[in-house]
């Protein structure tokens, strides 16, 4: 069956049951995946790390929003209990709607996952009733009220559908005509419920923590987006619903992208003070996407990892496109995908006693893969000579010292994170970070090259060594504390020297109030500044100032300087022995990803760009020598569009079509290598026609140009720009 | 002026100040020049200053484009050479009415570039084809040198339209006159130019042409404006006015009359193009090959939640097609064109519940329609439908109503989206949510194939809109009505033919057309005369409008043209 036609849009195929034999997605990836026979084992190990990453970020994601659901849940709480109470306060309470307005930021496709976990929590801690709206379903009230009605029942209806008979009638009353669509029915129906309910199910699921709460659980409606509702269909559902609260235990939560002044903009007053709003900011994207990074990067536990570039696309898209957590894990799980996909070597990307045992298995071609790795090479050329011939030829061999240096990666992994950390710790209490606020900032420069040889790090140690003496001795506290979380022996080794050192600032507090300070350094100091007074141009007063750094230079250092400078260089030395890029370890390209030009055009694709190139230089798609020119101009032999598409370039806000035409045929026949001083030159026959209309039209389907009424046969050119 | 504030400063600031301060003074004067540069009109900016500009500009692209990651070297070992950003996204400029006719003539007059060519292109003479951007400056002279040579040898048609361009009224590329102010001082702006470069160039042989040729070609200087390179600041807001200053368009009057056949039918279209020998059919089949190699994946990529788009130039019909036979044969499937004039949401979703799901009954609204395909498919989690679109973007589907609805069956993970995109606009369809919910892996396959299918439709051929499809319609459907009726039918064409010209031309009231039709013996009453306009109403061939008076006034839907033709069918019979 084909599925061009000219009445129909739409081809459905449905094969016959019978010979189905669907391929699984583990064949999928063998097919067309480099060195596929190893395939098996790491697709699996593929899948069983974004398994671990879907089920972790699902994890953090309710940690971190469970303060925010925590005081949600209060409230939720707190109104349903006010309820009962006689006091006059409270009646008048009671007369508001309590409303729960959720500042949730711009990242707008987080939101659903928020709002999901919102509502599970709801349900199974404080009421069955929860509805959640979206305003693109809700263009009217009478759509709106449905939606209400349909969430409030239907869902509460497939929970008790074997319970009771008497819930088909309930199923069909959304169905029903929209005069019934009205909060009386809900009124009704929330009171069978309560009756329900309080006459005792036992068979209920419902953890209900008093009583009485539980023959008042509080409907809630959630706004997922209230900024797209249509104010007006909001205020008269607000309205109605203020009649009802009498009746039935109404409260809204308002999810909110922009600022909470959208109420007051989108509501007037006289709506607004019929709702009694309490404020909740959720957890910002960015701190969010920082929790995710140090969970799934920065952390020698996940095995896979991101080298520079490919995090650095990936921060970028964050930041500058959509702020979305869920879309940065998009990306990981992409280029987990296409590492594992694209990398045979990967079997070796997994757990320690895994990818040792991997090793073992490793076939002879994966072993010659391994010797074509550019860091094996480099490692292979630092060994003796005898040492290479044996690398070279020796399988066996090379699987030994393989394990070797996969645990060394390991260590490195091991090391290098909480140096990481601390370097972070020390150089983001600095004025101006000269190293980044965020450590992934850091962790950026870390991956690109050896961290000491930055700029930005040598001021920082600089800097550093300013620092007061309580405010230094905190921070090393705080690296100490970082370090007794891991369990290496390097590591180890640096608490015990960080301790010695903290306690040597320690002594250096007592032995200060012995000793007072040396007047001396006053005297030195009075001279220059004395010249400074005096009237200088600007090379005395630089030679001033630069023998006056000299002779600070030349002074004797006090116990705490000789201190603090001895505390910084050794965390200059951890630095330096462990915070390598990965490119420098052997056997990087095991663990780490590399291509980012992959994921960016995956994720961040720009289709317009990729057109014109197309339109603007064919040879780089289709390497045709004639095609070839010396700079960026289209040769005559291009394909018809390329020209006529560089001939419209030439051209104002409209396009005269005849010269259009005469111009694109004066090119083709002298791609023809039709004589140009013949009368026939140029002239335009009608094949030559037919394809500057098809020329024509495959522009116009582009959205190059469009068709304009302003004067006969013209088009209108759309697009500025393009070479 | 600035706030005092008094801070401290330690020494080695200090020392940094007063370095920061000496260059500080360089780089003032630098700007103060830039300012004289500025009032200068654009082409006395000297070289030098330019190219400094450019530099920066060129620096802080590159910064951009660190700050995304893409880095220029990777992108270069894989062989990308994209085109900037800057170029694409730029303003309008000003053209002159001969630089298409100029441009034609450069590309037409490259040597030894033809396929038919047997001279292999190595060993081609140099090409003076435009400016680039390296060699400006130094190779000034030679350039012109070129130019007068190549003037010699444009083609005979253009040249003569090049080489008068004061006798414009004579030739017959007649321009607007609307405009002649300003093109007279773009030429005085060019002869000034070329005194200046006369007194650059004194000793460069001179050329008997060469006044004209600088007249008429633009001097280096001006070129580098139509160039895409980064242009100076100041001269950008400058064009950007000019070019948007009056609201005048600069083309000629020439009009498709003037070719012998200026209306090409479809039939014959496609008969024309189907005789004509595609090129580069070999390396067109080799990037249909190699985008099929990455069938496979996709296939895993849609079924780990993605869904895939692939864009390009050129109509990637085949290869979906090629995709879907080749790896969803096995699978239920829907392909949507979404380039078909009437493709309406309720059409797709009318497939997906009615055909695939097999589910009997309607749906009062379309998200209703939307929850019952979620719910179903959240039922039977081991039915997997794919969903193949061309031209997600395509005219019908770009409302936000269709777009979101796909968004929201894209989300379902047991629905899984291909799709084909083409309009260079085409993701403004999506905001930040609508893209989350598609979750696209975007593709780039560019096939360079033709697109016929999608371009097929006559209502997106804009050049010739032959009318063909509605005069058959007409001739099928006045064949199938008695003679009366044709009458009737010819008698209000005719009447809306002689008006033509009339721009307040309203319409044929009815009393109008019921005398008409009653001296002509076609009608006895009025009652005979309304069934039969009924008749031509549901054929949606006549249009009925009510006037400020209340009267009817009827109109014939078809174009002047068409008309025309049709009468002269029917007198032929």
């Amino acid at each position: 069956m084909s599925t061009s036609s000219v009445s129909k849009g739409c081809f459905v195929f449905k094969p016959s049951a019978k010979k189905k034999k669907q391929l699984s997605l583990e064949d999928h990836f063998t097919d067309g995946c480099e060195g596929a026979e190893n395939s098996e084992v790491r697709f699996k190990l593929c899948q069983l790390l974004w398994e671990r990453i879907k089920t972790d970020t699902e994890v953090l994601q309710d940690e971190l929003n469970r303060k925010v659901l925590d005081s949600l849940l209060d409230l939720t709480r707190k109104c349903s209990s006010t309820r009962q109470h006689s006091d006059w306060a409270s009646k008048m309470r009671a007369s508001e709607i309590p409303t729960a307005a959720l500042v949730l930021g711009v990242n707008v496709p987080d939101h659903d996952m928020t709002f999901q976990s919102l509502s599970e929590q709801l349900q199974q801690s404080v009421t069955p009733h929860v509805a959640s709206v979206q305003a693109k379903e809700c263009g009217t009230l009478k759509h709106l009220m449905k939606r209400v009605l349909e969430k409030l029942t239907g869902t509460d209806v497939a929970v008790d559908d074997d319970e009771e008979e008497e819930e088909a009638e309930q199923t069909s009353a959304p169905l029903l005509k929209g005069t019934h669509c009205s909060l009386g029915t809900l009124c009704d129906w929330y009171n069978t419920k309560r009756k329900k309910s309080s006459s005792g199910t036992p068979g209920k699921k419902r953890s209900s923590p008093a009583k009485d709460e539980q023959q008042q659980p509080p409907v809630v409606i959630i706004f997922k987006d209230l900024e797209a509702f249509n104010p007006r269909v909001l205020q008269s559902f607000i309205l109605i619903c203020s009649l009802y609260i009498e009746r039935l235990p109404l409260m809204f939560i308002f999810g909110i992208a922009t600022s909470p002044s959208t109420i007051q903009h989108m509501l007037p007053h006289s709506v607004s003070s019929l709702l009694c709003i309490e404020l909740f900011q959720s957890l910002s994207c960015t701190q969010h996407l920082a929790t995710v990074i140090d969970k799934f990067i920065l952390t020698h536990q996940f095995p896979f990892k991101l080298n520079g570039k490919v995090m650095q696309v990936l921060i970028s898209i964050f930041l500058y496109h959509d702020f979305s957590v869920r879309n940065f894990i998009k990306g990981v799980q992409l280029a987990l995908l296409e590492h594992f996909h694209s990398q045979p070597l990967s079997v070796l990307c997994c757990a320690k006693k895994e990818a040792l045992l991997n090793v073992t298995q490793l076939s002879v071609r994966d072993l010659e893969r391994i010797r074509q790795l550019p860091s094996f090479k480099r490692y292979v050329e630092r060994q003796e000579t005898e040492e290479q011939v044996r690398l070279l030829k020796d399988d066996g061999y090379l699987k030994d010292v393989c394990q070797r240096l996969i645990k060394d990666l390991r260590k490195y992994h091991k090391n290098y994170y909480p140096v990481l950390r601390c370097l972070h710790t020390l150089a983001s209490s600095l004025p101006r970070y000269p190293l980044g606020k965020q450590i992934r900032e850091l962790h950026l420069i870390c991956l690109e090259k050896n961290v000491w040889e930055n700029e930005d790090y040598q001021s920082a140690m600089k800097l550093l060594k300013m620092l007061a003496k309580e405010e230094l001795v905190m921070l090393l506290q705080r690296c100490a504390e970082i370090l007794q979380q891991v369990k290496s022996k390097k590591m180890k080794n640096a608490l015990n020297q960080l301790e010695e050192m903290l306690v040597k600032f320690k002594q250096l507090d007592t032995a200060k109030a012995a000793v007072e300070s040396v007047p001396d350094v006053e005297e030195s100091f009075t001279s220059p500044v004395k010249n400074l007074q005096k009237k200088t141009d600007l090379f005395q007063l630089q030679k001033t100032l630069l023998e006056l750094n000299e002779s600070r230079r030349s002074k004797k250092l006090s116990p705490f300087e000789v201190l603090r400078n001895e505390a910084i260089d050794f965390i200059d030395g951890l630095v330096k022995s462990h915070l390598s890029p990965p490119e420098s370890q052997t056997l990087n390209e095991v663990c780490y990803y590399s291509s980012s030009a992959t994921v960016r055009r995956h994720l961040n694709a720009t289709p317009r760009t990729s057109i014109q190139a197309a339109l603007n230089t064919p040879y780089y798609y289709i390497q045709n020598d004639s095609l070839k020119t010396e700079d960026g101009s289209v040769s005559n032999a291009a394909p018809d569009i390329c020209i006529a598409y560089k001939l419209h370039l030439e051209c104002g806000r409209l396009i005269n079509l005849f010269d259009w035409l005469e111009a694109y045929a004066t090119v083709v026949s002298g791609a023809e290598g039709n004589d140009p001083d013949s009368e026939d030159f140029g002239k335009v026959d009608q094949v030559k026609h037919a394809r500057f209309i098809q020329a024509v039209s495959e522009l116009e389907f582009l959205g190059f140009i469009k068709s304009t009424k302003q004067k006969t046969d013209h088009v209108a050119r759309l697009t500025w720009g393009g070479c | 002026m600035s706030v005092l504030e008094v801070k401290f400063i330690g020494d080695g600031d200090v020392l940094e100040h007063i370095v920061d301060k000496q260059e500080g003074v360089q780089s003032n004067g630098g700007s103060v020049q830039k300012m004289v540069s500025f009032k200068s009109p654009a082409g006395r900016r000297t070289r030098v200053e330019e190219d400094d500009e450019d530099e920066n500009e060129v620096f802080d692209e590159q910064n951009y484009v660190h700050a995304l990651g893409a880095d220029n070297t990777e992108e270069d070992d894989e062989g990308m050479s994209r085109v900037a950003g800057s170029s694409i996204f730029t303003f309008k400029k000003n053209r002159r009415g001969h630089s298409m006719a100029q441009t034609a003539c450069e590309l037409a007059r490259t040597p030894g570039k033809g396929v038919t060519f047997s001279k292999t292109p190595k060993v081609e003479p140099s090409t003076p084809t435009r400016t680039g951007r390296n060699h400006r400056g130094e190779s000034r002279t030679p350039q012109r040198n070129k130019k007068v040579q190549f003037v010699s040898t444009t083609p005979h048609r253009l040249r003569k339209r090049i080489t008068n361009p004061s006798l414009r009224s004579e030739s017959d590329s007649e321009l607007s006159p609307s405009d002649s102010g300003e093109d007279d001082g773009d030429e005085m702006e060019e002869e000034q130019k070329v005194k200046k470069e006369d007194k650059e160039n004194v000793k460069t042989p001179r050329t008997p042409s060469k006044g004209l040729s600088a007249a008429l070609y633009k001097t280096p200087a001006k070129k580098s404006k139509n160039t895409p390179e980064p242009v100076n600041q100041a001269s950008m807001v400058e064009e950007y006015f000019e070019a948007h200053g009056s609201s005048k368009v600069l083309t000629s009057d020439r009009t498709l009359e003037r070719l012998q056949t200026p209306k090409l039918d479809r039939e014959m279209l496609v008969q024309l193009l189907e005789g004509k020998p595609s090129c580069y059919v070999k390396e067109i089949q080799q990037l249909h090959s190699k985008h099929e190699k990455h069938f496979s994946k996709w296939m895993l990529q849609l079924q780990l939640g993605f869904s895939v788009l692939v864009y390009g130039l050129g109509s990637k019909k085949a290869l979906l097609e090629d995709f879907r036979l080749s790896h969803l044969a096995q699978e239920i499937h829907l392909v949507v064109n979404g380039f078909f004039p009437s493709i309406t949401l309720k059409s797709i979703l009318n497939a997906l519940t009615c055909e695939i799901l097999e589910h009997q009954g309607s749906f009062r609204t379309p998200s209703d329609q939307i929850q019952f395909v979620t719910q179903t498919l959240k039922d039977s989690p081991d039915l997997h439908v794919y969903l193949l679109i061309h031209n997600i973007d395509g005219p019908m589907m770009r409302g936000e109503k269709i777009q979101s609805a796909l968004g929201q069956l894209a989300s379902l993970p047991n629905l899984h989206l291909v799709a084909s995109l083409d309009h260079i606009n085409a993701p403004l369809v999506w905001d930040q949510f609508k893209q989350s919910q598609f979750n696209w892996l975007w593709w780039e396959c560019v096939t360079f194939q033709h697109y016929s299918e999608e371009t097929s439709y006559e209502n997106s051929l804009l050049v010739q809109q032959t009318g063909a499809l509605a005069l058959s319609s007409l001739t099928h459907v006045l064949r199938s009505l008695t003679s009366n009726a044709r009458g009737i039918f010819k008698l209000l064409v005719k009447f809306q033919l002689e008006n033509k010209d009339n721009p307040s031309y309203t319409g044929l009231s009815f009393q109008d057309f019921y005398q008409r039709c009653r001296e002509a013996f076609l009608v006895n009453s009025d009652l005979t005369l309304r069934t039969q306009l009924t008749e031509f109403r549901d054929h949606k061939l006549i249009r009925t409008r009510k006037g400020a008076d209340g009267v009817e006034y009827l109109m014939v839907a078809v174009d002047a043209n068409t008309l025309m033709d049709f009468l002269e069918n029917e007198e032929g019979d």
